[in-house]
């Protein structure tokens, strides 16, 4: 049978963000796929010639509307590093809350947008349903659904007070109970197993050559998240990574499904033990030197690159997006594939192409 | 915090002539490092490129400082994944990678009549 070549993208009713690729299929059998990127490069890292460190703040929160407040928590981190400056506890504390509210509603944004994938529209409106809760307690806590805008450097700018606490703790019930009520039908059921298990398998091998970050890492078996290493007051609470070790579409859920539940327990766990104490220090100076920070989005890994020289602007801002490191263990997925599962596999790295462009 | 936030500096950060870093490379990868990514810097007569690996949450890194016009090995060979990087630093920087297997021509993200290099202060200006 002759090969065909199949452009899939940029425009796709899947993909929520354009991406390219030019599929070779031989009887509907993906054989090859090559990426074509560059639909929304904005050249974000370029900004930092005419923005100052505070103001670069304000980019990096744009680079992704569903990891916002964890690229700048990144960035002030790898700030602060440079400028020695010790955040009050109270403010790592609300950076890990905010990070996890973060987390919940990339994640079922994400599992909504699967469901819908393989044609599942029903759980997918329920679940974006669920997410709403959590889209209105950042707009009441930060002041906007997407980008949150929350972090400083030296701290946060806004506190979380009682009221709100409450009632992001009586969410927190609510949506357990909702998710724990959907769980059967995300994990147990007929169609959604037979579109998932066994397809798009990354060995542990692989996952770990490719460089493969955060759920698509531990979803091959591979027990590493950036929030062991403590940063913010993730050293305070009680946390361990989500692993499964079959590799394939199904293991991705279930680890993504779990870091929601799990999530919502830090939340729980952070308020337990918030503290009181001034929400940000006063900055002096200019940032001096070169740092590498990592966070864990979740999506997985990202990495900051920081260099600055104690002027104005910084000399040089790099991000390194999970998704950016997730491509090439995509491009290894593909090959073997059905033209059908080819969607699967695409939204199963939790694809955010506005990251890896940036 | 273990490696969540690293200054560099000469100590952490060896810097290797780009003949070697291929076989530095190699030597990373048996010792059982994945590959983080590369970053790149411009420093006027040339480009500084940092190449971090990471092993249980352990961040090593090497510097390479590549002069304008000259190549530097491309460490696809040993890691596939950083063609992506290796593409992009092209694209941005002008730093050629010889040996890239998988080669955007400088558009990765940009435009074919984007002729120079956008983040060099001195362009290099796509033949």
């Amino acid at each position: 049978m002759a090969r065909s070549v199949i452009p899939f993208g940029p425009q796709h009713p899947v993909l929520p963000e354009p991406l390219h690729l030019t599929l070779t299929v031989e009887d509907e059998i993906v054989k090859e796929a090559l990426p074509k990127l560059g639909y929304v490069h904005r050249g974000l890292e370029k900004l930092t010639e005419i923005r100052d460190h505070n103001q670069m703040i304000q980019i990096v929160e744009r680079v992704c509307g569903i990891c916002s407040c964890m690229h700048a928590q990144c960035y002030c981190q790898g700030i602060e590093e440079l400028m020695n400056i010790q955040v009050p506890s109270r403010a790592e504390y609300l950076r890990v809350i905010w990070a996890e509210m973060h987390r919940i509603h990339s994640h079922l944004l994400w599992l909504g947008l699967f469901a819908d994938a393989f044609g599942f529209e029903s759980l997918f409106m329920q679940i974006w349903r669920i997410r709403e809760r959590v889209m209105d307690l950042q707009e009441a806590t930060a002041g906007n659904r997407v980008i949150v805008s929350v972090n400083c450097v030296g701290g946060v700018r806004r506190d979380i007070s009682a009221e709100n606490q409450k009632w992001i703790l009586d969410t927190m019930k609510t949506m357990e109970k909702e998710l724990l009520q959907l769980k059967s039908t995300i994990m147990d059921d007929f169609t959604v197993k037979k579109r998932t298990v066994g397809i798009g398998v990354l060995s542990k091998e692989k996952a770990y050559e490719l460089g493969a970050a955060g759920p698509t890492l531990r979803g091959s078996g591979i027990a590493q998240d950036m929030r062991q290493t403590g940063y913010a007051a993730y050293s305070e609470l009680d946390f361990e990574p989500i692993v499964e070790t079959d590799g394939d579409c199904y293991a991705r859920n279930l680890v993504r499904f779990n870091e929601t539940l799990q999530a919502i327990d830090l939340i729980r766990q952070a308020f337990a033990k918030l503290p009181d104490s001034e929400l940000a220090v006063k900055p002096k100076g200019l940032p001096n030197g070169e740092v590498v920070a990592r966070v864990e989005q979740p999506r997985g890994e990202v990495l900051y690159y920081l260099k600055a020289t104690g002027k104005k602007y910084l000399d040089r801002v790099r991000i390194r997006t999970p998704t950016f490191a997730n491509i090439p263990p995509l491009l290894e997925m593909l090959p073997g594939c059905d033209l059908a599962d080819v969607p699967v596999l695409i939204l199963t790295i939790d694809p955010c192409i506005s990251c890896t462009e940036r | 915090m273990k490696d969540c936030v690293v200054v560099i500096s000469e100590d952490n950060t060896p810097e290797i002539a780009p003949d070697k870093i291929i076989t530095q490379t190699r030597v990373l990868k048996d010792e059982g490092f994945r590959f983080v990514t590369m970053s790149s810097a411009d420093l006027g007569d040339s480009v500084c490129v940092l190449y971090h690996f990471d092993k249980d949450l352990q961040l090593v890194n090497l510097k390479v400082d590549v002069p304008k016009g000259t190549k530097i090995p491309s460490i696809a060979s040993v890691y596939a994944c950083a063609v992506l990087i290796e593409n992009e630093i092209k694209e941005h920087f002008g730093v050629e990678f010889d040996g890239l297997p998988l080669d955007f021509q400088g558009m990765l993200y940009l435009d074919e009549e984007v002729q120079k290099t956008p983040f060099c202060k001195i362009g290099i200006t796509r033949v």
